[in-house]
């Protein structure tokens, strides 16, 4: 027993249930922010085990952009109510009645108003200080120096060069009044990570992860899905692909991949074979990418 | 049956005994041009392809992996021009793996704010890489990075003498290298220091022996950082646990929420509650996986106890056998951060383990110059600033000298005004007891 040690996953899940029971604790109105994607599913779990044999004691909030595809939607309603949480759906209906969307705004301004305007404004309405989202230090370059706690001024910004030191385990969650951070539990989880812990605790997931039969076209290399809302181009026609997404996002800007794998193991196992960033195939960006945009304009 | 070797592969992923891949944290040193970023860029690369290669191996018999030849410039460059984007008061973490273990790297880069950065990524780590230079030796910068390696209470230092390439693989400029490294360790107690002769560039000693030093029959270096055993494997050390959150449970009885800093906890052990003194048993640990009859350091966890007693966040349980230290007055080892000096006499946040606690820091303060590791009185500190100081708290703190228990022993120090992190401190022990009525004219 006197050499026994966490496996890697343990300890990253143990850390991950510290700093959400820290923010917990220190912050007074906590929200998770719930993309449906699959960190997301994971650091839900990571609450459900937190807060065990408790409920969650904060409530998940969705920026719903009215352009989610609809297996989301249903799969969140669904998850939501399985862990037993409360669950707050979000629009920016202003911008979504003014006609917001992407063909005529471009992807950048419309995620600007559907997404981030969105979700400052859900966050200033629910008076919450403290927001946990599922960002990993591996998904992009810019991310590895992200903290875990992360500072936003009044406007929701974040500056690279006002961030607190963070040393040992001690966080420092000290704030003034309007001003509201961002937590993010699986700072040191890599992709490779969350889909075997996926895989080990039987994580369930939105099935358009998985591959299936769909109706789609194949635009500029990628796989696109047809779904509300999405315009077909001069000359193309929808076929039946088999296909999947690696990462899940709204509609007119997610694409699939042209891909046999129908189960978790065999989605690590194609991971593994083409080592492609995850973010290879979304053509603009996605859920908790929100914060850091990527920009494609005039793809459409 | 690709799923079934995958899934018994996973769930050895999630064991928690020994033979399972764990996490090894380290620290990368080095001055600006020593090759921090091409070594970086070269585990990463390479361990990448030889885990991944391994991992499909498991899954899949004879997948065709198309590999490209081999860019670590690709790598290395992206390194390097983050740095010249100039924000270099930072740490960026950084992910590999082999099958055995999962290694997460705090790379400090830049000279700029040297300290605050290798401090805080020190802090978490257990090991530290040391690169020197072949063609330059130790330098004083080294000696410095060393230092901080050890102030941060690292005991496992390699030095990753580099471009062995430019001195002909000369194994008497190694030696010397070594030499000098490993007294300078010695000199400063640090129980296990090596030296490993490599070439970032041409991939010498990183992840295979080179035929170019035969000489040389140590461990490469990722050998040597996937044999380093794992530093809280250590479960004879006294049971601490500090309470995060108490919650009531259903059953109306108080459960207990928290993360075990030090030892094994196990059902129907004895307990001593701090600040209480008040004594219990551990009726059961539980876990949204199911009860359990013990649990390792590192666990978090939720406990019930055998009867009420007065226990709320910022409280800890210890083992009966083994008590913790309680002290309003402790001497410590303090790193400055903050670019506002250090106000001694100021009453400052001080966050130890899950408590907050008011604190002061004592008006004699003695500074250390790092590079000869002697200390001379000052009266203030600067950012970067390293010193001996003693610390008043408006509470005793529960501890255990940080050398023995790092989550026992650091603190951090918050300004109550800006709120920023202005200080980074590691209890040496209590002083003798000069209150000064500070604790008292707080509380009241
Ligand atoms: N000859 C030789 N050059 C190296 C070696 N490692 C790094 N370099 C070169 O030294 C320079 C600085 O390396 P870099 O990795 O950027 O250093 P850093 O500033 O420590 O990150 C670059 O030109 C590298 O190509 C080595 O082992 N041998």
């Amino acid at each position: 027993m006197q050499s026994k040690t966490l496996s890697h996953l343990r300890q990253l899940e143990a850390e991950s249930i510290f700093i959400l029971r820290e923010a917990a604790a220190e912050f007074s109105k906590p929200v998770m922010l719930y993309s449906t994607g699959k960190d997301s599913a994971v650091m839900l779990r990571l609450a459900q085990k937190a807060f065990y044999p408790g409920r969650i004691p904060f409530p998940l909030l969705h920026i719903d952009t009215h352009y989610k595809f609809p297996e989301m939607i249903q799969f969140r309603d669904w998850y939501a109510k399985q862990a037993g949480a409360e669950l707050i759906v979000h629009s920016n209906e202003k911008a979504l009645s003014q006609g917001a969307n992407p063909y005529t705004l471009g992807t950048q301004k419309c995620c600007s108003l559907l997404k981030t305007r969105a979700l400052l404004d859900a966050l200033a309405e629910g008076g919450f200080d403290v927001a946990f989202a599922g960002a990993r230090r591996d998904e992009e370059k810019s991310r590895a120096k992200e903290r875990v706690y992360s500072f936003r001024d009044g406007q929701g910004q974040w500056d690279p060069r006002n961030q607190r030191p963070e040393l040992w385990n001690l966080f420092n969650g000290r704030h003034n009044q309007g001003e509201n951070i961002r937590v993010f539990p699986l700072s040191n989880w890599t992709e490779l990570d969350i889909w075997f812990y996926i895989c080990a605790e039987s994580i369930p997931l939105v099935p358009l992860y998985f591959a299936r039969e769909r109706e789609a076209v194949e635009r500029a290399g990628s796989v696109v899905l047809m779904q509300r809302g999405m315009r077909l181009l001069p000359g193309e026609r929808p076929e039946m692909i088999k296909c999947r997404m690696r990462s899940l996002g709204c509609v007119p800007c997610s694409a699939a991949i042209r891909s046999d794998a129908d189960t978790v193991p065999k989605i690590i196992a194609e991971m593994l074979s083409f080592r492609k960033s995850e973010r290879d195939n979304m053509m603009d960006h996605d859920e908790e990418g929100a914060l850091e945009m990527k920009r494609r304009e005039g793809y459409f | 049956m690709l799923d079934n070797s995958l899934d018994t592969f996973v769930q050895s992923l999630m064991g928690d005994s020994s033979g399972e891949p764990d996490l090894l944290r380290f620290i990368t040193a080095g001055s600006v041009n020593d090759g921090k970023s091409t070594l970086i860029g070269r585990l990463l690369y390479e361990t990448r392809a030889v885990y991944e290669d391994q991992l499909v191996s498991i899954q899949r018999s004879g997948m065709n992996r198309s590999t490209g030849p081999v860019d670590l410039s690709l790598l290395t460059d992206s390194l390097a021009a983050e740095r010249e984007q100039g924000i270099t008061i930072d740490v960026a973490y950084r992910y590999f793996a082999t099958p055995r273990r999962k290694f997460i790297i705090a790379d400090t880069p830049g000279h700029e704010q040297y300290t605050r950065n290798m401090a805080t990524g020190a802090s978490t780590a257990q090991a530290v890489v040391v690169l020197i230079d072949a063609t330059k030796g130790l330098l004083p910068q080294c000696r410095k990075h060393i230092y901080i390696a050890a102030l941060l209470g690292i005991q496992d230092m390699v030095a990753a003498v580099n471009k062995m390439d430019l001195v002909g693989y000369s194994e008497q400029v190694f030696n010397d290298i070594a030499q000098d490294f490993k007294r300078f360790c010695e000199l400063l107690g640090i129980r296990n220091a090596c030296a490993i002769p490599v070439s970032a560039l041409k991939g010498d000693n990183i992840i295979q022996a080179s035929s170019r030093t035969k000489w040389f029959d140590g461990a490469t270096l990722l050998e040597y950082l996937e044999e380093l055993p794992v530093l809280n494997s250590d479960y004879s050390k006294p049971l601490r646990f500090p309470i995060q959150c108490v919650k009531h449970h259903d059953s109306g009885s108080r459960v207990f929420s928290g993360q075990i800093a030090a030892g094994l906890m196990q059902r129907g052990e004895a307990v001593t509650a701090f600040p209480s003194g008040k004594r219990a048993r551990i009726k059961s640990i539980s876990t949204f996986d199911g009860e359990t009859e013990y649990a390792l350091h590192g666990s978090s966890i939720t406990i019930m106890l055998d009867r009420e007693i007065d226990l709320e966040r910022g409280d800890l349980l210890a083992s009966d056998c083994h008590l913790p230290q309680c002290a309003a007055n402790v001497a410590t080892k303090l790193i400055w951060l903050d670019s506002q000096p250090c106000q001694p006499g100021k009453a400052y946040v001080l966050k130890h383990t899950t408590r907050t606690v008011q604190a002061r820091v004592s008006t004699t303060i003695r500074r250390i110059d790092m590079d000869t590791a002697r200390s001379v009185p000052a009266l203030s500190l600067e950012m970067n600033d390293v010193a001996s100081v003693s610390m008043e708290t408006s509470v005793p703190l529960i501890f255990d000298p940080y050398r023995q228990n790092r989550t026992m022993g650091s603190f951090i120090l918050i300004d109550p005004i800006t709120n920023a992190t202005v200080a980074a401190g590691m209890i040496e022990g209590a002083t003798a007891d000069r209150t000064t009525g500070f604790s008292r004219s707080l509380v009241n």
